[in-house]
């Protein structure tokens, strides 16, 4: 009896085991991490053997925190708008390219005020005759406060746009489905994104001066050069993503926002002003995502009105390994994707990474549709 | 084709259907409505050619520039129709929110490229045959939507937008890719950010006129067509287009067949309501993947037929935006209609995609070309007090951003003010007989004069 019943558990071991991994899920997932152990252990193996050298492993992690923090600007939008509005919102890349855009008008009429003429600056010289960013000293220590108003100026406007696009379409259709409101916000992403084009073509601008080089760094740092807009960017970033978390932590329309995200309904019972916070989430989203686009201009100088959209996928690939719906989670979920583009140059060339991204990105999906952190929302 | 043929379904189950085994009466069947949405759809073509005929001949287009728009019209609306079609059974029968569908295409185009581009060429080609081309870029892609659909069957429709529209990027980035360019040492590859060029022998229409009675009478239609003094190109080009026309052709029939098939009536259920068609013991998955494939393939072959007109295909042709182009279509039309997707695929064409190319032929006839090339210019000379740069510039200059945002204004306000479309009224239910009619089945027949009117709609055109 008992060798039967030990024969039996073990059976229904197998039984069980065998059920799991036919689901497909669990299968799926092992194989996931199973094929990160590998890489690790590769990337272990990489650096005993001298065959990556330790500072390039540490530049593309550096370069993956940097593109993780702007990616994380847009994505707490993104996420936002996703778990109050429920919806995709397909148009949240382009509120980026608006921030871009706008923000680095306002810096250039800022910095070259007076010495060019108004359109001039506001269209980054279209003609041959006017300023390029370098003429106008669009660094940070050359014109700081050009730099500022922009950055003001970018959220500012980014934020009006966005609350005009929900006035003008989203509102009208608040109670209509996750897919009818996601099929219009791509057509309000292709007409943002084309009435830029109107004004300022489809070619490529550069906005900014090259980056001023700090060249004495403490050297307790890991860095032997800083560049002062990298840094710029990052200070900026984390500082907004700090007055975010006080923001939902320790105000009133930071527990109605977590309390609408979570359950509408009950939010209503509640007597939360629904369109009030819809108004802050816009603001907020919308805000961060202009910023980002303003910031990723500031670091790489070159863009166009394609910025936003390449930019799309990314984020959402953060949204969703985060959890969508999740603000943390979104911010986690934009560290992995920023050092997956990164740290994967490892093992893959340059013009494969977001490849690997959107490949996790369909993985998680498949694997772990609640995100990363388990469906934690806005919590 | 990875086996889903939907008339072989093993789940047709139509014994308990009423009346159907009275062939000669009229049934409560619905029935595909053949003759009047052929009709619609002549009616609103022919509406369409005569206006944009008048419009460009009154406004000193010229002749020959509206024939031309009218000749794009039809090209792009036989492409955006077929396009429509294969979506239609993603979106308007099943309930898939495909946005991939430029990936599924680029699976095609490629496919088709490498297997019939000249094995001299870099990247080289395997030199076959254009139809065994064409069938292998269809089974391309319909195993790559196999592939894509097992695993992400249960997934949300948001999410499956999403991972569907990521894998389109990330086939049109793997081509794009430089380390597929040559694809190791072989000779074999996409040719990365240049595409493949197939020498233009090997390009669809060329090899139509090699066949033996097509070719016949092609070299006899521009014989004639030089004779009234039609070039020979415009004369190929319209062959090619109506090559499409057939493939539109085929698309609806097969389609529709596959609509008004049990399985067909499977897939419309889970549209509507996916556990209550599985809890009536439909195989939802199975029907899913099936048609999700088919479908795909479909899109593959749409992919093929739309680069077949050119001799180069690079990965910018298959921007996301090809996606939107289709979906825009069909929801113009309606989704859950087959003669919605071709309507919307030509009003698409027409008003949306040739439209602002149209306004500008217009400007430039009226106007001249003499514009400013920059928003800059433009409103310098606008404050100099001549509306006209302006107005040139936007519809001039700025005729393709035009034709975008006219496309997302549209998506926009269809979305707000009819989210079903032109046709959408007529989404077809999943039942297999009319509903509408249940008192007459159920009362025997008893009702039937009264329902006279419904009763010849539906049975006239059975044949």
């Amino acid at each position: 009896m008992g060798v039967g019943n030990t024969g039996g558990t073990v059976s229904e071991l197998i039984d069980e085991t065998r059920k799991r991994l036919s689901s497909g899920r669990e299968l799926f997932a092992l194989l996931i991490v199973l094929g990160i152990a590998v890489l690790l252990l590769d990337l272990v193996r990489r650096i005993a053997t001298g065959e990556l050298a330790f500072g390039r492993l540490w530049r593309y992690t550096w370069n993956g925190l940097v593109d993780s923090l702007y990616i994380a600007l847009a994505a707490i939008g993104l996420s936002m708008t996703y778990s109050i509005l429920r919806f995709a919102n397909f148009s949240h890349g382009d509120l980026v390219t608006t921030g871009a855009f706008s923000g680095w008008a306002v810096a250039w009429v800022v910095g070259g005020w007076g010495v060019y003429s108004v359109g001039e600056l506001v269209l980054f010289s279209p003609t041959a005759a006017g300023p390029t960013g370098g003429e106008l000293g669009m660094n940070v220590l050359a014109s700081p406060v050009a730099i500022l108003i922009g950055l003001a100026a970018a959220a500012a406007l980014t934020v009006a746009v966005a609350l005009a696009i929900d006035r003008l379409v989203y509102r009208r259709m608040r109670d209509a489905g996750g897919i009818p409101l996601l099929i219009a916000s791509v057509g309000v992403a292709l007409a943002l994104r084309y009435l830029i084009a109107v004004f300022w073509t489809v070619e490529s601008h550069s906005a900014t001066a090259s980056a001023p080089i700090l060249e004495d760094v403490p050297p307790w740092l890991p860095f032997e050069r800083v560049n002062l807009h990298e840094l710029t960017l990052v200070v900026t970033a984390v500082g907004l993503i700090v007055g975010l978390h006080l923001l939902l932590q320790y105000t009133k329309l930071g527990t109605a926002m977590r309390a609408m995200a979570d359950n509408k309904d009950l939010a209503l019972i509640t007597g939360i002003p629904t369109e009030r916070v819809i108004f802050a989430t816009w603001t907020i989203g919308a805000g961060l995502a202009g910023v980002a686009g303003y910031l990723i201009v500031l670091d790489r100088g070159q863009f166009s009105i394609n910025i936003g959209w390449f930019l799309l996928l990314l984020i959402f690939a953060a949204v969703i390994l985060g959890g969508i719906g999740s603000i943390y989670g979104a911010l986690v979920g934009s560290l992995v994707i920023g050092l997956t583009i990164n740290v994967s140059l490892v093992w893959i060339p340059a013009d494969l990474n977001e490849i690997a991204a959107f490949t996790l990105m369909i993985l998680i999906l498949i694997v772990k549709p609640d995100g990363l952190l388990g469906g934690v929302e806005t919590a | 084709m990875s086996g889903a043929d939907p008339d072989g379904d093993p789940e047709t189950d139509t014994a308990d259907v009423p009346g159907d085994d009275g062939t000669d009466e009229p049934t409560a069947m619905i029935r595909p409505e053949w003759r009047s949405d052929l009709l619609l759809i002549v009616k609103v073509v022919l509406a369409t050619y005569v206006g944009f005929f008048l419009v460009g001949v009154l406004s000193g287009a010229g002749v020959n520039a509206t024939v031309g728009t009218i000749q794009s019209i039809t090209y792009f609306g036989a492409i955006f129709a077929l396009g429509a079609l294969a979506l239609n059974l993603h979106w308007g029968y099943t309930g898939m929110f495909n946005i991939g569908i430029a990936g599924f295409m680029a699976i095609g185009a490629y496919t088709m490229s490498i297997a019939v581009a000249s094995p001299d060429g870099t990247p080289a080609g395997f030199g076959l045959p254009i139809p065994v081309g064409v069938v292998l870029g269809m089974v391309a892609a319909g195993i790559a939507g196999l592939v894509l659909v097992i695993p992400t069957l249960r997934v949300r429709a948001d999410y499956f937008a999403i991972v569907t529209l990521g894998f389109s990027e990330i086939v049109r980035l793997s081509v794009q890719s430089r380390s597929l360019r040559q694809i190791g040492d072989t000779a074999y590859g996409t040719g990365g950010g240049q595409g493949i060029r197939a020498t233009p022998v090997d390009s669809v229409v060329g090899w139509l006129f090699d066949q033996p009675i097509v070719g016949a009478v092609g070299d006899v239609l521009i014989l004639l067509g030089e004779a009234v003094g039609i070039a020979s190109s415009v004369l190929e080009r319209g062959i090619y287009t109506l090559v499409l026309i057939l493939f539109v052709i085929a698309f609806y029939v097969l389609l529709t067949r596959i609509a008004h098939s049990p399985f067909g009536r499977v897939l419309k259920a889970i549209r509507e309501d996916e556990l209550a068609a599985k809890s009536l013991g439909k195989r939802t998955d199975r029907a899913k993947i099936a048609a999700f494939a088919v479908g795909c393939a479909l899109m593959g072959l749409v992919g093929t037929l739309w680069m077949g007109s050119r001799t180069h295909i690079s990965p910018d042709h298959f921007m996301p935006l090809i996606t939107f182009y289709v979906f825009v279509a069909l929801i113009v039309g309606g989704a859950g209609s087959n003669t919605g997707s071709v309507l919307g695929g030509f009003v698409f064409a027409a008003v949306i995609f040739e439209g602002p190319r149209f306004v500008r032929t217009m400007v430039r006839a009226n106007l001249g070309t003499d514009f400013p090339r920059t928003a800059y210019g433009a409103f310098a000379e606008l404050g100099a007090g001549d509306p006209a740069a302006l107005i040139g510039y936007v519809l001039y200059q700025q005729a393709d951003e035009v034709r975008y945002i006219v496309l997302g204004v549209v998506l926009v306000l269809l979305m707000i003010k009819r989210p079903d479309g032109l046709l959408g009224h007529r989404k077809e239910i999943a039942a297999g007989v009319d509903l509408r009619r249940r008192g007459a089945v159920a009362d025997g027949g008893r009702s039937a004069e009264d329902d006279g009117p419904a009763g010849t709609d539906g049975g006239a055109d059975d044949e």
